[in-house]
């Protein structure tokens, strides 16, 4: 079902008041995927959309749609459509105007106008609403009026940008699956921007992960959590223990002073490396049974499993286990081979501690909002 | 009860001074109105004002003309300047807002000296040989002097309303295909109607209700209500001045009413 390139980003540059804010950027996107821009604030998500929306000319390189130049196509001429951070809704257009807005544009005859609109409506579950007024309507609806008002133009592309970041968490969730449905319904490429991994991760046929105006890696969610290409990647996406290693030779890596059996090879002998391995795939198993051994120095219960620190050599591991253990415990920690991942060493590396300051973290910031809050009475 | 207390104590002032300079003065003028100059009780002052019925339509026509005028001119200039980079938007409003400092009839006896038979402006004609043109008493000159005079009134609500709408509505039409018209017709102009509105009436009152203008640029050609009641007054009549003052006040407030519902001010324009 996913096709050719749409829209394609050729060496794009942009920068501000002499701030290089994107930095050669590559890109294709496919004709009907789902694809998610993730990334720190102040990466670039938004400039990029902006690119495509064609509110914003990039320094240097080339935007294409389906294969032709559009730089000097204005905003308005393009098979775009953007749904805003923050809705951007017209605030003098009820629901029903603010839906036919584009339609209107166009010149499209009334009749057609409000069989179209009703179709949104219902689509976007707010039938009935269209003589509402902006301002009476709650957060999640004036969202959904967004999209109606921008998919009503039947887009090739529609670009989101954080569109569900205002929403509480239950509603988010719903949307999200509404939004997918209405994705697949559609046919429409979606271009979506969010900073909530775990809503790219659920969401997307690829992510693009970013920071710091570059792209650190595309791919589908499992390559992107799975073998993630750097440390950055690593620790943006889920936790993560990240080591230094040696790769002694094909599926043969020495770190944390053991040697352990890996399925990565295509690395110089001897090559230094980092080595993730997600808290989740450490087995912990009695002292003596133990690639590694250390102690237990925090436990924490969230609810589906223990999140647990284990200092192993002064490096602290997060590791998360359905079983309880308690602190100060002697463990022995076991990796099982398909559990490491090697990454070759990049100018991320070495960023990433271990999660000795973890704890101390959430106590600092428990200390903050307890002062914040006695300050506030 | 302690809140309200304080809430009294703020208000007081504020209900004295309004006491004083607004409520006490009505009063008065109403008590002329309906007065025969004796102490007794008449219609006679209101009956009168039927000789004067055409100095009324005068004056809203040319107060209307004076808006409408302003509005063409104040429009078009508050769009482009939104346009601009914000310093050059700022100094520009700066030099806007500089003529509202100065005094009214100094800036209309400024146009005296251009407009005047043997003026700056007829010189100017005279030296690239032309005959001298009489722009003094004529309608043109008083339009012009109110245009001038009370065109801030019109550009400021204006710039600020449509400088105030938010960039991301403008992208979005864009967005969803308008280009710049349809962009200025569908989301600028709508949303700009609280400052046109208020617009009008800070142009409108003023200009209905102005005298100096009349008299110094119109030579005392051309008769406007506010002529005629400071006649009225330098007689003295009180009584008939009193009532031609009231009918002008109740025309005015008439007026703004209608202007308020055409538009919920609160969102986004100066409310008189
Ligand atoms: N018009 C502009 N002028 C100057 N700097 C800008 C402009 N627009 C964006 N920037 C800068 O470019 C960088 C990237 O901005 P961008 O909005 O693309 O970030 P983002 O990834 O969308 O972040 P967020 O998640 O916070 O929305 C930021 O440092 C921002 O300050
Ligand atoms: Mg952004």
């Amino acid at each position: 079902m996913i096709g050719e390139n749409i829209v394609e980003l050729k060496n794009i540059s942009v920068s501000f008041d002499g701030e290089q804010i994107l930095n050669g950027l590559n890109l294709d996107i496919k004709d009907k995927e789902f694809i998610t821009f993730l990334g720190p604030s102040g990466c670039g998500k938004t400039t990029t959309l902006r690119l495509i929306a064609g509110f914003l000319e990039p320094d240097e390189g080339d935007i294409i749609f389906e294969n032709q130049r559009i730089n000097d196509v204005p905003a308005y001429k393009r098979q775009v459509n953007t749904i805003f951070q923050r809705y951007a809704l017209f605030p003098h257009l009820n629901v029903y105007e603010n839906i036919a807005f584009g339609l209107r544009v166009k010149k499209m005859k009334d009749k057609e106008i409000k069989e179209k609109v009703e179709e949104m409506l219902e689509l976007v579950n707010l039938k009935g609403l269209g003589n509402r007024s902006i301002d009476t309507l709650s957060g999640g609806q004036q969202q959904r009026v967004a999209i109606a008002r921008a998919i009503a133009n039947r887009p090739k592309v529609l670009l989101l940008d954080e569109p569900l970041a205002a929403l509480d968490l239950k509603l988010r969730k719903d949307m999200q699956k509404e939004l997918k449905k209405i994705q697949q319904q559609l046919g429409i490429t979606f271009v979506f921007v969010t900073h909530d991994q775990e809503e790219a991760l659920t969401m997307s046929d690829r992510v693009i992960v970013m920071d710091d105006g570059k792209i650190q890696q595309i791919g589908t969610p499992q390559d992107i959590y799975n073998e993630p290409k750097n440390a950055f990647v690593a620790d943006f996406i889920g936790e993560s223990n990240i080591l230094d290693g040696k790769m002694l030779k094909d599926f043969y890596v020495e770190f944390s002073g053991n040697k352990f059996d890996c399925l990565d090879k295509g690395f110089e002998k001897n090559e230094l490396v980092d080595v993730v391995v997600r808290p989740e795939d450490v087995d912990i198993v009695p002292e003596d049974k133990g690639q590694l051994t250390g102690i237990v120095t925090s436990v924490a219960f969230l609810g589906v499993h223990y999140e647990i620190i284990v200092d192993i050599g002064g490096f602290k591991w997060m590791i998360q286990t359905t079983d309880e253990h308690f602190v100060d415990d002697k463990v022995g920690l076991y990796i099982e081979p398909d559990a490491i991942h090697i990454m070759k060493k990049s100018e991320y590396s070495g960023l990433y501690g271990d999660y000795s300051t973890y704890s101390e973290e959430m106590y600092e910031m428990n200390e903050i909002n307890e002062l914040a809050e006695e300050e506030a009475q | 009860m302690n809140t309200s207390f304080s809430r009294r104590l703020i208000n007081t002032p504020c209900l004295i001074w309004s006491a004083i300079f607004i409520v006490v003065p009505l009063f008065i003028v109403l008590y002329y109105t309906f007065s025969d100059g004796n102490g007794g009780f008449t219609l006679q002052n209101i009956y009168e004002l039927r000789l004067y019925k055409d100095v009324f339509v005068t004056s809203v026509i040319y107060a209307l003309i004076a808006t409408l005028i302003c509005l063409i001119l104040s429009y078009p200039f508050s769009y482009f300047l939104t346009k601009i980079s914000v310093n050059s938007q700022k100094m520009t409003i700066l030099l806007v807002m500089l003529p509202m400092w100065m005094n009214l009839l100094i800036k209309t006896y400024s146009w005296t000296v251009i407009l005047d038979n043997n003026g700056v402006l007829n010189r100017i004609l005279n030296l690239l040989g032309f005959e001298s043109v009489k722009f003094m008493g004529t309608p043109a000159a008083v339009i012009l002097g109110m245009v001038y005079d009370f065109i801030p009134y019109m550009i400021l609500p204006i710039y600020t309303t449509i400088s105030k709408i938010d960039n991301s509505l403008l992208e979005a039409a864009s967005d969803l295909g308008s280009n710049a018209f349809s962009k200025l017709r569908r989301v600028v102009l709508p949303l700009s109607i609280p400052g046109v509105l208020s617009g009008i009436t800070m142009v409108f009152v003023p200009s209905i209700s102005t005298f100096y203008i009349s008299q110094k640029l119109g030579n005392g050609m051309i008769l406007l209500v506010g002529d005629i009641i400071e006649t009225q007054f330098k007689i003295p009549n009180y009584p008939l001045g009193a009532a031609m003052s009231l009918v002008l006040m109740i025309f005015i407030i008439i007026s703004i009413a209608v202007m308020n519902k055409f538009g919920d001010t609160d969102k986004g324009g100066i409310m008189i």
